[in-house]
């Protein structure tokens, strides 16, 4: 067969079947995988949220939506009883844009773990995040810290926390993200103790707030927050 | 026989994508951070530069000169695309280190390239050995660039420790460290090859 000439009716026609026939096989292979996609990005969520937590098992979560994008999942053990939180945060002004973590916290808001769910830091550098703060060296290690309770940004801005060799932005914008985390997370569980606080008042009708460990600050401030 | 071999072959020594023709440079230094990612997106070049060909050598009457650029980025983007929607779905974890990189296989040269210049003007067959030739000098030479930046920069080959990262140099495994081990790769395959 020899070669199509170059005419408007051939080239019309050949680019338009050949981009037809394109279409409805990428059509063809995106519905064959996008159950596939969907069950690998929900797995490793699902991974992640348990990974962070102190102590492996068969958790079961519930999800309560906090403000400024973040998740936080609380994790209920085999018996029923509340074992910790996993909290999604993430941060967009990272040295390459957006860094995405699960945090995991235990009942009091101490940090027990962590993981990185996407970055597209440096690598050697600000991609060294992923081990670098549960590496327990120096002043680098957040696993076991309280953010709400420590100066929680990085030693060269005056805080707790050493940075990453080399990548202070990463460094920044991971414990921004941590912090953001922890902040919703506060502000999940002083909702729910305010919840508990009035099922007590309706069962004993004896309610009065010093009951709930909570200044006036910090309702303002959780105000303001929402 | 002797012309299959020839063809299969010249991509990988006479005429290797990255030492000899110096073609598709951009996903060369952005991929090769370690041994694995380098042979990874070799991998992926290699199955759309196969595929790409093929199909491009069995459309070639088909295809007015005119509107063959056109034509042959369409066939391109296409297996990319799958490539792309098939590692995110059964390889998550390769996908997260080179997904930013997939799609840039579409304008890497090497694949327009053969398209052009091989799979155009030649039959089915040459065609299909030309596209695996060059995939696998892409992707050997991606890999050795891989490991070596891997070695020098992190002290490990493939992800196994050869050494303390901590005598590393990180400089290799950034951009400059890209272009002089590509340097000095290529020069010494070009003396070896003489």
């Amino acid at each position: 067969m020899n070669k199509l000439e170059s005419s408007l009716k051939n080239m019309l026609l050949s680019l338009t079947l050949i981009t037809a026939f394109a279409g409805a096989l990428l059509g063809g292979v995106y519905a064959l995988t996008k159950d596939p996609i969907a069950d690998a990005q929900q797995l490793k969520q699902d991974r992640a949220k348990a990974e962070v937590l102190s102590q492996e098992g068969n958790y079961t979560f519930t999800t309560v939506e906090g403000g400024r994008n973040v998740v936080v999942y609380k994790a209920f053990d085999e018996s029923g009883d509340l074992a910790g939180y996993s909290v999604q945060t993430s941060d967009s002004n990272a040295f390459n844009g957006l860094i995405s973590l699960m945090v995991g916290f235990d009942t009091t808001g101490v940090i027990t773990g962590y993981t990185v769910l996407s970055q597209s830091e440096t690598p050697g550098l600000g991609a060294n995040m992923v081990d670098w703060f549960k590496t327990n060296k120096g002043k680098q290690c957040i696993v076991g810290l309280n953010p709400s309770e420590k100066k929680f940004f990085v030693s060269k801005d005056g805080g707790d926390v050493d940075a990453i060799t080399a990548a202070t932005i990463t460094s920044r914008a991971f414990l921004r993200a941590v912090k953001l985390a922890s902040d919703e997370l506060g502000a999940v569980r002083l909702f729910d103790e305010l919840d508990e606080v009035a099922v007590q008042q309706e069962a004993d009708s004896t309610f009065s707030l010093s009951k709930i460990n909570i200044t006036e600050e910090q309702i303002h401030k959780l105000f303001e927050q929402q | 026989m002797n012309k299959a071999l020839n063809t299969l072959t010249n991509g990988i020594i006479r005429e290797n994508p990255t030492f000899g023709l110096v073609l598709g440079m951009c996903p060369t230094l952005a991929t090769t951070t370690s041994a694995i990612n380098g042979m990874s997106m070799g991998l992926a070049t290699l199955f759309v530069l196969v595929c790409s060909n093929l199909v491009i050598s069995l459309l070639k009457n088909l295809i007015p000169d005119k509107v063959r650029i056109p034509a042959f980025i369409v066939v391109i983007a296409t297996f990319v695309t799958m490539v792309q929607l098939l590692m995110q779905a059964y390889l998550p974890d390769l996908y997260e280190t080179l997904g930013l990189f997939i799609p840039l296989i579409v304008v890497n040269c090497i694949v327009l390239g053969r398209a052009e210049a091989f799979a155009a003007k030649n039959s089915v067959g040459l065609s299909l050995l030309d596209g695996l030739g060059m995939g696998i000098g892409f992707t050997l030479s991606l890999t050795v660039l891989g490991a070596v930046r891997e070695f020098l920069g992190a002290g490990s080959v493939f992800g196994l420790t050869v050494y303390p990262a901590d005598y590393a140099q990180l400089i290799f495994v950034l951009a400059p460290g890209a272009f002089i081990c590509l340097a000095f790769l290529m020069a010494a395959f070009n003396k070896i090859k003489k």
